[in-house]
């Protein structure tokens, strides 16, 4: 057990420094970092200068590991369109991307589960084919479009929700939450449906072929055998066991969800991560891509390592593969 | 072997009946191929072009529908806001996507296929190391590696430069977010094959292991990627016009139909709606009947499912 998670734990750094080379990289040669910080007329004197501060004289190993230094202590220099600190301006992002892919999940979970057990109990009713036909094209359609059909019949045909914005926020310390006011929450309600879509069909799915795959199973019979009322089978029994996978992949989903929330969040300009990368994008805003970049790459890391840790705990069945392949 | 021949024993063979079973994808090959053709012969077919300045006239800008009250029957799906015939930009802007959707898959297809070759047929450490850059990336989504390759080339290019190769970036991005699939496939395969006496006869009369690969290995392994293609096309083409919303994939200039749905997304509160609506229709049809296609292709295809 131990071997094995220091072994995931030292493939995540190499990982990171992968992640974290690529962002440097961008820093260091993609954009001159000196004509970036002084003003078109500086002269030749003042560049060396700069470039003396800033140790772009020094080895290419030694900048890299000031680097890593620095993005470990948080420190990402300052966003160029913006002239604020960049980790000051993710952490002030950071809930409202957290919050939108929350309740993304959360949509998906208590959408997804029952729609899953619903088609794989009634497989042959028409309203389990619409929903899987459904879940089809809902598969198919390109996110943001959702987004901009959701606005165009919710906020312009009917006026009912907010299009844009986070609506009122309170602030408990640096967290801003938009949970406790009324506008907070219609605001909420169109991006984390749009957001939450795509797992919803995820999950239905998953929850389908895991759940007609038990149902065959001996201990279902069994359970049947013993005289137990359906409804017991197939959430006491049945349920049960297929909740291990839907719940290590939506775990697993969240990373992509904070990902694709760059979309939603344009569609919505909702103020979150994902809109000040696609600023910084379009404005060649390289401390805030880099640092974004960082940020995603620690978030699927973490996300990644936790996962397969569960796994390994969970399915002993692995355990044994795991030793068996661990040669290659 | 005449072609005539050919013809016949593919009309009387599985694939042709298991489409003329299916409706549903009959209608989905006319939605593709009517979509196709569209753009295809755009210029002859559309009714006005829209990137003829001369033509344009600002007087019809947001024109609704023609089924409308204030429409205009010359311009059936209504005009934008700088008078262009919403029709006809659809049936540019869907000539943009596919050419980017298709040749992002093309070049995704010959990056990937070549490194799965090369991992399955050379293996050891070079095949460890690709293997683990595949495995890297499959954990990221293909559009965040897209977006960043675009971010990149948008700052490493000069901006007046950027503009002008906007299009091969695109590609480039999007070829380069979906390599591993088509890696895995062929490596998957290639592993199989490369210990088949045909290979190993090869190796006895001598010839070069590039050559083992892709004279006699490729024709061998390229079923299965031919079923990943046609899917991958349909995803190719809602990344285009993903990045294109986003304002990071071809310029306005040359619009696609994410760029025409971003346009749009503008004059959505002040009512004009037909802006957005028709390219999203038109993405969605697009999208939707590759997509279907690709499905029923990947089942007439495996034996298994006979």
């Amino acid at each position: 057990m131990l071997a094995f998670i220091i072994r995931r734990l030292l493939q995540s750094i190499m990982v990171m420094l992968a992640v974290g080379f690529i962002a440097f990289s961008l820093f260091n040669f993609v954009g001159d970092p000196v004509s970036l910080m002084l003003p078109p007329e500086a002269t030749a004197a003042d560049r060396e200068e700069v470039r003396k501060s800033l140790g772009l004289d020094e080895p290419f190993y030694i900048q890299f590991a000031k680097f890593v230094g620095n993005a470990l202590q948080g420190n990402f220099g300052i966003s160029l369109r913006l002239g604020r600190p960049v980790s000051q301006l993710l952490i002030e992002r950071l809930p409202a991307t957290l919050e939108l892919a929350m309740t993304a999940a959360l949509i998906g979970l208590f959408v997804g589960i029952p729609m899953g057990v619903y088609t794989a109990l009634r497989r042959h009713s028409v309203t389990s084919k619409i929903l899987l036909t459904g879940s089809l094209i809902g598969v198919s359609l390109p996110n943001f479009l959702i987004g901009i059909f959701l606005i165009l019949i919710f906020a312009v045909w009917l006026g009912v929700l907010p299009s844009f914005g986070r609506g009122d926020v309170t602030h408990i310390g640096l967290w801003s939450t938009g949970f406790l006011t009324i506008s907070g929450l219609k605001a909420l309600v169109l991006p984390a449906v749009t957001l939450g879509l795509f797992p919803v069909t995820l999950i239905m799915r998953l929850v389908r072929s895991e759940m007609l795959e038990v149902l065959r199973t001996d201990y279902i019979k069994f359970a049947r055998a013993r005289g137990l009322t359906n409804r017991s089978v197939h959430f006491g029994h049945a349920l049960k066991n297929t909740l291990v996978p839907v719940i290590t992949i939506t775990g697993l989903q969240l990373g992509g969800l904070i990902a694709f929330a760059i979309i939603t969040e344009t569609v919505f300009q909702w103020p979150g991560m994902g809109l000040l990368f696609i600023q910084a994008v379009q404005f060649a805003d390289i401390p805030v891509m880099a640092a974004y970049l960082c940020l995603i790459g620690l978030i699927f890391v973490v996300i990644n390592l936790l996962v397969d840790m569960l796994y390994y705990t969970v399915d002993p069945r692995l355990r044994i593969s795991r030793a068996a392949a661990g040669g290659h | 072997m005449n072609k005539h021949s050919a013809l016949a024993r593919f009309l009387d063979g599985d694939i042709w009946w298991s489409f003329k079973q299916n409706k549903l994808v009959m209608i989905a090959a006319v939605a593709a191929l009517l979509c196709l053709f569209a753009s295809a012969f755009a210029p002859l077919v559309a009714p006005h072009n829209p990137f003829d300045l001369k033509t344009l006239n600002l007087l019809d800008a947001f024109t609704p529908p023609s089924w409308t009250a204030a429409g205009k029957s010359q311009f059936l799906l209504g005009t934008d806001d700088q008078g262009r015939d919403i029709l006809s930009t659809i049936m540019y802007g869907s000539r943009v996507s596919l050419v980017v959707g298709i040749c992002a898959v093309l070049l995704s297809m010959l990056i990937g296929i070549t490194l799965g070759l090369i991992s399955g047929y050379v293996g050891g450490s070079l095949d460890a190391f690709i293997m683990r850059v595949a495995d890297i990336q499959l954990s990221f989504p293909a559009i965040l590696i897209a977006l960043l390759i675009d971010g990149v080339a948008r700052v490493a290019l000069p901006k007046g430069m950027h503009d002008q190769v906007a299009v091969y970036v695109l590609i480039f991005a999007i070829a380069a977010s979906g390599w591993v699939q088509y890696a895995r496939t062929v490596r998957g395969s290639t592993l199989v094959e490369r210990n088949k006496e045909y290979v190993q006869a090869a190796r006895v009369i001598g010839r070069k292991p590039l050559a083992i690969m892709f004279t006699h290995v490729l024709p061998n392994v390229t079923g299965p990627v031919m079923v990943l293609a046609t899917l991958h096309v349909g995803t190719a083409i809602i990344t285009e016009a993903t990045l294109s919303f986003l304002g990071v994939g071809v310029p306005p200039t040359q619009p696609s139909l994410g760029t025409l749905i971003r346009i749009g997304n503008d004059f959505l509160f002040s009512g004009e709606w037909w802006i957005t609506v028709f390219p999203g229709g038109a993405l969605v049809v697009l999208v939707l009947s590759i997509n279907v296609l690709g499905d029923w292709l990947r089942d007439a295809l495996n034996p298994k499912l006979r």
